[in-house]
């Protein structure tokens, strides 16, 4: 008989989400994703001074509100015409406040995010050395404090006892990491989550040498966390839990819009030299350039009204939350018509074939340590990877391009607002793609469209039903227990989603369905 | 506890650790709420988990739990006024928890942390205060239920740059050395202790980085304060009841 698997909400991800799936013969035969919230900030933004978008764009979300500033403010450069003039210190300094946000992003998603599903924090109850944080935690949990640890998923934590109580000890040095991440932002962005310097023309935050020196020692503490510690911890996870190299394969077409602008003087965002390359893999092979026009949004099975598979350029934004044949409030972005990831695996997938020599080099390493072909990538631990070789990659960039800043030199160039103008942003964030396009109208915004990178992943089944990155993932996994579902919240959380995202179960025609609700 | 973002758990494992603490635990907890309310649709803007197979609404669950709580917190702008959500044309209905509350009929002592985002001390801060010295007494807020401990002050009052002010220096651009009151910098019109503060142990704080104030603890952020980079005018002035030199 099958079964019907509801986990809602899925917690330790950015926002709420839901997944429902169909469990017959200890596998998932059938799942549907889905976001369950809306708060219409497209709908919002119109008829606002242009300006307005770079700051309320960012407070879409308070964990990686830097690259919608950044997306923001590359979109508006567009539409103003300077996206060639940006000083070198502005576009330094964008890329260190992005990097910043990529590293601390990435820290939080492994430690606080994804790790309590393989690391079991319990066993600190038994601890007896001397760590005074495990101490802590030792008598909080046994004062019966068991929040937010328990209650949980029982019967698959694999490691030792000493080792989980290490793993413990790394988050909570996981904290103290992402602290110091977000003070390297806040000194150059004023202020962490919502930075306020990074505007068009480039910032507003001047380099000093004193500002240089209490960055970089923040910042080399970290990559010594980053090479000693969370690298060492996702080898570890990889080893103990190998089947999911073989578990949460999405649809094997993976999309980056390039990130870190290592050139400032060519206008076009697709083809300008990145530290992270523009362009699509399909199949773990083909490289191809990135051709921005060949984005389409569906909102076939989403709560809106509208066009399918229509450019992001032209989307409106017409919720209709009780639309029969929706089930997300997510559209369905899709690249030729087809299903694209994106993500750290996304971008280093992309950056391989485009032949990165770095990316190349450590994923080539990667591979031969954890002892899997380039194939097994396209995994749950695959992910985990890449998101820490991208943590690797951005934060030893990071010690460089610091050295580039020139105080004293300029860090914005002038603008005006002009009457009519059309433009587009594209980067990828911690997440993966992230799109804003802008029409401006007498000197105001008359239509602003965000393509962020969850909508991708998450997205609901399209115009011709196809299902989503996520929903792919899930189909065909075999679940052990359905009461103890973790295989299927392990897949989830991979992608990192950072969206109110819910998966729904489709009804099996003419099968019965049992009800098994997990509690 | 029940926090989306940290807990081990999911599904309806952890939405029962909701609804059983406001059983079980009639007036011993706090809510704090984070986010508006969006109330268009029946609610069905933002679910946020399922229980006995019923999808469960961020309205329900807010007006549900709020009745029982000791006190309810409203941390960030949009649940302490709106915030960005209730902009016009308010797409969603999302409403502060002060008016929900008002159309609610519910009377549980209310305090505003506002803030995008709210300082992390300013929550903690009160928190514990409630914590160790109950729940504060009227004095101790604002007439907007702000503690004033935290939002007493005039921004500008006591900015590092009011000097270039009171001498008529004024930035053109925000990389601009200067006063930014003349490139739209709501300091003038904002109470909240960043000045001295400042944000992320201290580091810096967004006048310090070069850039206006956008004013986001007023309950004014983000429509009647915008646009962000433009100095506030005349009928301004007069609305925020401001006295300038």
């Amino acid at each position: 008989m099958a079964t019907r698997v509801t986990i809602d909400p899925i917690t330790r991800i950015e926002g709420h989400m839901k997944i429902e799936a169909i469990v017959e013969d200890g596998k998932v035969q059938d799942a549907h994703c889905s976001g369950t919230l809306f708060r219409g900030f497209e709908i919002i933004l119109r008829d606002r001074d242009p300006r307005d978008a770079q700051r309320i764009t960012q407070r879409v979300c308070g964990v990686c509100p830097a690259v919608h500033c950044t997306a923001a403010t590359l979109n508006l450069d567009s539409a103003f015409g300077i996206a060639d003039k940006v000083p070198d210190n502005g576009r330094m300094l964008r890329n260190i406040v992005l990097g910043s946000n990529y590293i601390q992003s990435h820290i939080l998603h492994f430690y606080h995010l994804a790790a309590l599903d393989f690391v079991d924090v319990a066993a600190v109850a038994e601890y007896s050395g001397n760590d005074p944080e495990l101490k802590s935690l030792k008598g909080f949990i046994s004062r019966g404090e068991l929040a937010p640890f328990v209650p949980r998923y029982e019967g698959d934590y694999r490691f030792d006892k000493s080792t989980n109580q290490e793993l413990t000890k790394h988050y909570l040095t996981a904290l103290e990491m992402r602290r110091l991440a977000h003070e390297m932002l806040t000194l150059f962005g004023g202020k962490m989550p919502h930075n306020a310097s990074v505007v068009p023309g480039g910032i507003t935050e001047h380099p000093t040498i004193d500002k240089i020196t209490r960055y970089l020692w923040r910042l080399n503490r970290i990559r010594d966390f980053i090479d000693n510690t969370y690298i060492p911890d996702v080898i570890a996870v990889a080893k103990t839990y190998p089947e999911y190299f073989k578990i949460g394969a999405g649809p094997g077409n993976f999309l980056c819009y390039g990130a870190f602008d290592l050139d400032g003087k060519i206008s076009d965002y697709a083809s300008r030299k990145r530290l992270f390359s523009q362009g699509v893999v399909e199949g773990m092979q083909t490289y191809k350039p990135l051709d921005p026009t060949k984005i389409t949004e569906s909102v076939k099975h989403a709560w809106y009204d509208g066009e399918d598979a229509i450019h992001p350029s032209m989307g409106e934004t017409k919720p209709n939350a009780k639309k029969e044949d929706g089930y997300s409030w997510i559209r369905s972005p899709r690249y030729e018509g087809k299903v694209y990831e994106v993500g750290p695996l996304a971008r280093w997938v992309v950056s391989y074939f485009a032949g990165q020599v770095q990316v190349k080099e450590a994923l080539d390493a990667c591979v031969k340590e954890l002892n899997v072909g380039l194939n097994d990538l396209n995994s749950v631990l695959g992910r985990h990877a890449a998101r820490a070789l991208d943590t690797k990659l951005v934060a030893d960039s990071m010690a460089e391009w610091i050295l580039t800043l020139k105080p004293g030199e300029p860090v914005c160039a002038r603008f005006e607002i002009p009457e009519e103008s059309e433009g587009m942003g594209i980067v990828d964030g911690p997440r993966g793609a992230l799109g804003h396009w802008i029409k401006i109208k007498g000197r105001k915004i008359d239509r602003y469209q965000l393509v962020v990178p969850t909508t991708w992943n998450a997205s609901p089944r399209d115009e011709k039903e196809q299902p989503g990155p996520m929903e792919q993932a899930l189909i065909g996994t075999p679940v052990k227990d359905s009461e103890n579902p973790y295989e299927l919240v392990r897949i989830a959380r991979s992608f990192d989603p950072c969206l109110a995202c819910s998966v729904h179960t489709v009804n099996l025609k003419g099968k019965k369905l049992g009800s098994l609700r997990i509690v | 506890m029940f926090h989306a973002t940290v807990m081990a758990g999911q599904g309806e494992t952890v939405v029962r650790v909701m609804r059983d603490t406001s059983q079980k635990k009639p007036k011993g907890y706090l809510l704090v709420v984070d986010g508006s309310v969006p109330t268009g649709e029946d609610g069905l803007f933002c679910r946020i988990g399922e229980l006995n197979g019923k999808e469960l609404t961020m309205q329900e669950m807010t007006a549900e739990l709020a009745k029982e709580a000791l006190a309810v917190l409203a941390v960030g702008t949009c649940a302490a006024f709106g915030g960005i959500p209730s902009g016009a044309p308010n797409p969603t209905g999302a409403k502060s928890v002060a008016d929900f509350f008002k159309d609610e009929g519910i009377t549980t002592p209310l305090i505003n942390i506002p803030g995008c985002p709210p300082h992390p001390d300013w929550m903690l801060g009160t928190i514990a205060s409630v914590l160790i010295h109950g729940l504060p007494s009227p004095e101790a807020l604002d007439e907007k239920l702000r503690p004033k401990e935290f939002f007493g002050k005039l921004i500008h009052d006591n900015c590092p740059r009011r000097a270039y002010f009171d001498a008529g220096q004024f930035a053109k651009t925000p990389s601009d050395p200067g006063c930014l009151y003349e490139i739209g910098c709501k300091g003038p019109y904002t109470y909240a202790d960043c000045p001295t503060r400042q944000w992320n142990n201290g580091v810096n704080w967004c006048i310090g980085a070069g850039a206006q104030c956008i004013g986001c603890v007023e309950p004014d952020f983000q429509d009647k304060l915008a646009p962000m980079f433009e100095k506030i005018d005349e009928e301004g002035l007069e609305r925020f009841k401001i006295k300038t030199r």
